[in-house]
Order: C-alpha cells, then structure tokens, then sequence
C-alpha cells in the first residue's frame, strides 16, 4: 500500500506549483492586458505573503472544487460517451425502433447530453438528483433517508477504529520487534487480505446465528430508538473495524518509528524518560501529519468499504441503494450515489491535506 | 539461490501460490464432479462423499472451487497484465517526454483516482454491457492508476540519472530509452507491485463478482459463489465460507511471497526501509 502513502505527498505539492504559477506577475503578456490581470494576481501574492496559511487552505479548498466538478463531468458526460443504451437494454433485443425511441423520448434522453448535464448540475446543486427510471420515486427522498444511516454507520465505526488504531500502533512501537509487536504484524498483514464480506459471513455464523447473541440482518427502520440503531449496527461496525484496523495501525506503528529514531528523543531516553512518555508527549505530536494522514485515507477507504458491508448485513443505506441501482441500469440513481460517494472522499481527502498542513509548518513555507 | 535462506513465510506462500495455480491449470482433471453437474441434495455437510459438501443447487462445492480458482486467477491475471502495460508505458511516457504530456496524464490520472476504484466501476459496469472481456478492460484501465502513479515515481529517479542522459545525448530513440534503460533498472520495485496488484485484483474481481457485477453464473468463481451460498449462512450452513477462505488465504500467500522478495531485494539497495 505504499503507493497510497505517495500519493498524498504529491497532491500536498500541487497548490503549491499553482501558487507558484499564480504569483508571479505574466511577463509575457501584452501591456494593456497584463494590467488587467496583474493587479488581483499581486493582491493575491501580497495575501499570500501576509498570511501563508490562510492562503494554502484557500487554493485546497479551490482546488476541490475544481476536482469534484471534474468528477461530476467524468460521471455524467463520460459515462455518457459509454456504448450502451438504456432504453434498448430495458426493452431487450427485440424490441422495435418505434417503442425504444418512445421510452428514450419518455425518460428525456433524446435531447443532447450537455443540455442534461446542465440540468442535472443544476438539480445536484440544490440536492435534486430527478427521479429513479425503475421506480420513478424521488431520488433525493431515497438518498436523504438512507445517506443518514450510512454516516451513522461510518461515525461509529470511526469513533472505534481510529482510537484503537492509533493506540495499538504505539503500543507496538512500545514492544517492538518483542512478541505482541510481532503478533499485531502477522494479523495486520491476514486482515488486510481478508475481503469484507468473508469477515462479515463469519462474525454473522458466529455471532449471530450459532451464538445468537445479535440479530441478523442488521435492518433499521423508522421509529427505532438510538439504543436499538446502536445494537442493530454492532456486527456491520465490527466489520468494517477489522477491515481498515491493521493498515491504520502498521502506518500509525511506521510513522512513529520514523519519528523514534531522531536524535532529540534519543535525548529524551537518555535524560531516562519512561518509555511510553516519550511515546506519548515527544513522538508522536510530531507524527502526528502522517498519522492524520492515514486516518483520512482509511475514513476514505470505508467509503467503500461500506458499500459490501452494507449489502452482506442487508442494511438500508446508500451502498445497498448504489448497487440495486447498477443491476437495473437505473441511471439517475447511480450517479446521484456516485456523485455524493466521490464527494465524501473528495472531502475526506481535502481535510486530510488541510489537517497535515496545520499539523507541518514546514508545509507552509515551501522552498 | 540458496533453498535454506527462503524464510517460512515465503515457503508457506510459494506453497500456496503453487497449490492454486495447479488447481487452475489442471482443473478439469483435479475436480471430482464437473463444473455444473448437479451431484445431490443441496447444502450436504462437508465429510463423505463430498469433501466439502454441496452448495445451493446441489453442486460439489470442492469442484466448484477448484473451477473458481481457474475462472477467478485467469481473469485477474489478465486484468494485472494490462493494467501493468498499460500504466507503465504511459507513466514511462509521462516520465520520459516530460512538459504537458506529463502534466496533461498526471492530471486525468489525479482525476481518475479521485473517485473511489469501486464506486467507479459500479457507475461504469451499470451502463456497459455484461461481457467479460468489459470486465477485465474496466478492471485493468481503473487499476493503471495506481501502476501510473508508482511507475511516474520510480521512473523519474531513473531518468535523471547519467546514463539516461548519456543515452539521450547518443540520439537513443524515447522507445530505446524506456525499454532498455528505465525498464531493467525499475524491474523490482515494479515486480513487487505487480504482484501486490495481483492480490488486489482477486479481491476486486470477488467483490465484483459478490455483488452480483463480475463473471456471470452458472460459471464458478469465488467471489460468485460466496453470493449463491449467502443465504445459506442463516441455517448456519458455513458453505459461503469456503470460496472466502480461499480468496483471503490467495491474498495472503501473495503478499507473503512480496514481502520476502522486497526484503530480499531492500537490502541490495541499502536503506529505504519501511520501519
């Protein structure tokens, strides 16, 4: 996974090639047009210079917008190019020309792909995603329902993974190359090869059916109360804990290695701290970009993580909605879903970059 | 090659890797039962007649398997092998010629990564049609991202180095360049890759496949037969199990035999540890 790792390192560089290119005044361009252009360019320079923080976070933020725009023209109009016709799909082979030009002209697809697009921005800005083609019910209605369960599920298995996470990879930084160091190694490595739905078919044998100790399928509904939600996502959570566990953990376990080995907590040791101290207080608040870092990618990865889980525990959420979709076609559904899952990891990764430019004042000042 | 200094692990995963390729190549003459032969009751418990026991139609299960390992390796195999040509030529490409071809691929590959691989192939897999050579494209292309973005990064160390430049300055052709002077010289980080990205695809192509998007029945693979014995798992028939094991322990014995080679070779180049 240590591509991963490198990717974040490059995006962190991207605004600061932008500003580069932002702040110096075009030289090249014409005199009259260059005065122009110049005078925003310099109050921006001089922005910069007052207040370098404010601005990096300013073009991150820009630059996702940018992206997630970029994504919305990747989901409607690149999809769009796609061979594949929904109208002849629905009908089958055998249909006639006249019934596939009928349901096109029904469902608006005869008009040209941009002017939809247009419309469908438009809608997606003010959260209006037009309607399912199988169901024809409000698209927006469905997602608002379940897009609350699904972050219900996602919070609460990020409330428990990131601090059990964080803590076990210090305490293998702690006993390292000792035996529970050696033992959190070998299960991080199994975990993650494990596919999502293999550990969530064991907990639901397990736990569910032979222990019976929670009920299976994990549905929730309308009028449960918060205790009931609670125990109904018990084994969904439990998943997705194990699945995004050990590779937050091995990175948490790198990043403060990395920090353990400078000098000025060889230092601490030798001024004869305790270990777990030193840990503690001098190693890793300076590791802590790093580790901030893969939080967000692992928070990112239940994005989709999410989406199997949801479908092995038969729970209404977006995931189970996305997939639904995909086996009938029913487009404005798909990429509403998709849409809103690339925001959320669009978003996950933005604060992710901000957080560890806060965290890094060398980031600040890049040379 | 000295045999005594392969570690455990690594045996433990060559063995494995070895076992399921058998099963692959020789699967019609290893399975009991054929692939779709309906052989008894269905859900029979694992002992007896039916090493594994029978799966929802009343199917072997253990040949069901054997069959899966050839469906499920094959076409994950075929998706890496593009995903790799294809990522590391253009990244190669991107690396080599540098300027806007390099800005102009690094930013759609930025922009391509910005979607979530399984979200993007939901949307993608929900408007083509179910075909497997598709399958495979679609895996390979949204896979070559991250082969893109390592082979950029490995590739640029290499092209500032003397020899690149002393090639350039031979008037070697950019074909020359990337073939016979960046290729030999990034092969083992790549080699590693390759083999991570292999495991990724299994599990990419099972989940597929769970979901109901990937190889189509009644043609056996893991992850498809994960999806046609779930509902057994509420009788706490644990034949959904089976497929799932094989696919983690596949995941696991791959990556047992990456990390022996990139420890083998970490120490060649000195440094760069992980920690």
């Amino acid at each position: 996974m240590s591509q991963e790792q490198g990717s974040s390192g490059s995006r962190l560089t991207t605004p600061q090639v932008m500003a580069a290119d932002l702040s110096g005044p075009p030289q090249t361009a014409s005199p009259s047009a260059g005065r122009l252009v110049t005078r925003p360019l310099q109050s921006w320079g001089r922005f910069r210079r007052h207040m370098p923080l404010a601005a990096l976070i300013i073009q991150r933020l820009a630059l996702s917008l940018v992206l997630l725009w970029a994504v919305s023209v990747v989901i409607f109009l690149g999809i769009e190019a796609l061979p594949g016709d929904f109208a002849q799909t629905y009908l089958g082979q055998s249909a006639t020309p006249q019934a596939v030009a009928n349901i096109r002209a029904e469902l608006g697809l005869d008009r040209p792909a941009l002017t939809r697009y247009f419309e469908w921005l438009g809608g997606a800005l003010h959260f209006d995603f037009g309607t399912s083609w199988a169901s024809g019910s409000s698209v927006s209605g469905q997602i608002a329902l379940r897009l609350g369960n699904t972050l219900f599920l996602a919070f609460w298995a990020a409330a428990v993974s990131v601090p059990l996470a964080v803590g076990l990879g210090m305490l293998a930084v702690h006993y390292r190359n000792r035996m529970p160091d050696r033992v959190i190694n070998v299960l991080s490595l199994a975990a993650i090869s494990l596919p999502e739905f293999f550990v969530g078919y064991i907990l639901i044998l397990f736990i569910a059916i032979k222990g019976g100790w929670v009920t299976f399928p994990s549905t929730v509904y309308e009028g449960m109360s918060f205790g009931q939600r609670l125990e109904a996502i018990v084994l969904p959570c439990a998943t997705l804990v194990l699945v995004v566990l050990a590779h937050m953990m091995r990175m948490t376990r790198a990043a403060i290695l990395n920090v353990m080995s400078s000098p000025y907590v060889e230092t601490a040791e030798l001024k004869g701290l305790d270990t777990l101290r030193i840990i503690a207080r001098h190693a890793a608040p300076n590791a802590l970009a790093p580790i901030i870092n893969v939080v967000a990618l692992n928070l990112a990865y239940l994005v989709v993580g999410v989406v199997v889980v949801e479908v092995v525990f038969v729970y209404p959420g977006m995931g189970q909605y996305m997939v639904d979709a995909v086996t009938v076609r029913d487009m404005p559904v798909v990429q509403a879903c998709g849409l809103i899952f690339a925001a959320v990891y669009i978003l996950l990764n933005m604060t992710a970059d901000i957080l560890g430019i806060i965290a890094n004042p060398r980031l600040r000042h890049p040379r | 090659m000295r045999w005594r200094a392969i570690p455990l692990s690594a045996w433990v995963g060559l063995i494995g890797l070895t076992a399921a390729l058998l099963c692959a190549l020789f699967a019609p003459w290893i399975a009991p039962y054929g692939e779709r032969e309906v052989v008894g009751d269905i859900w029979l418990p694992m002992g007896g007649q039916f090493v594994l026991g029978t799966d929802n139609l009343g199917r072997d299960l253990l040949s069901r398997l054997i069959y899966g390992a050839q469906t499920t390796i094959s076409v994950a195999m075929a998706a890496t092998v593009l995903s790799f040509s294809l990522g590391v030529m253009l990244s190669f490409t991107a690396a080599v010629v540098g300027g806007w071809t390099d800005q102009g691929l690094s930013r759609l590959n930025d922009l391509m990564m910005a979607i979530p691989t399984l979200i993007f192939a939901l949307i993608v897999l929900a408007v083509l049609p179910q075909e497997l050579w598709i399958l495979i494209l679609v895996m390979a292309v949204l896979d070559s991202t991250r082969v893109f973005r390592l082979g950029r990064a490995v590739a640029l160390d290499v092209t500032v180095m003397e020899f690149v430049e002393a090639a350039r300055l031979r008037g070697e052709g950019r074909l020359w360049i990337i073939f016979r002077e960046i290729l030999p010289n990034t092969l083992s980080p790549l080699l590693a890759e390759f083999g991570l990205r292999f495991a990724f695809a299994v599990l990419f192509l099972s989940t597929l496949s769970f979901l109901g998007l990937g190889i189509q029945p009644p043609e056996a693979d893991w992850g498809g037969i994960v999806k046609d014995n779930k509902d057994g798992i509420i009788f706490g028939v644990p034949a959904a199990l089976i497929p799932g094991a094989a696919i983690a322990g596949l995941a696991v014995c791959v990556n047992l035999v990456v990390d022996w080679l990139l420890n083998r070779t970490a120490s060649l180049k000195g440094g760069r540890g992980d920690g």
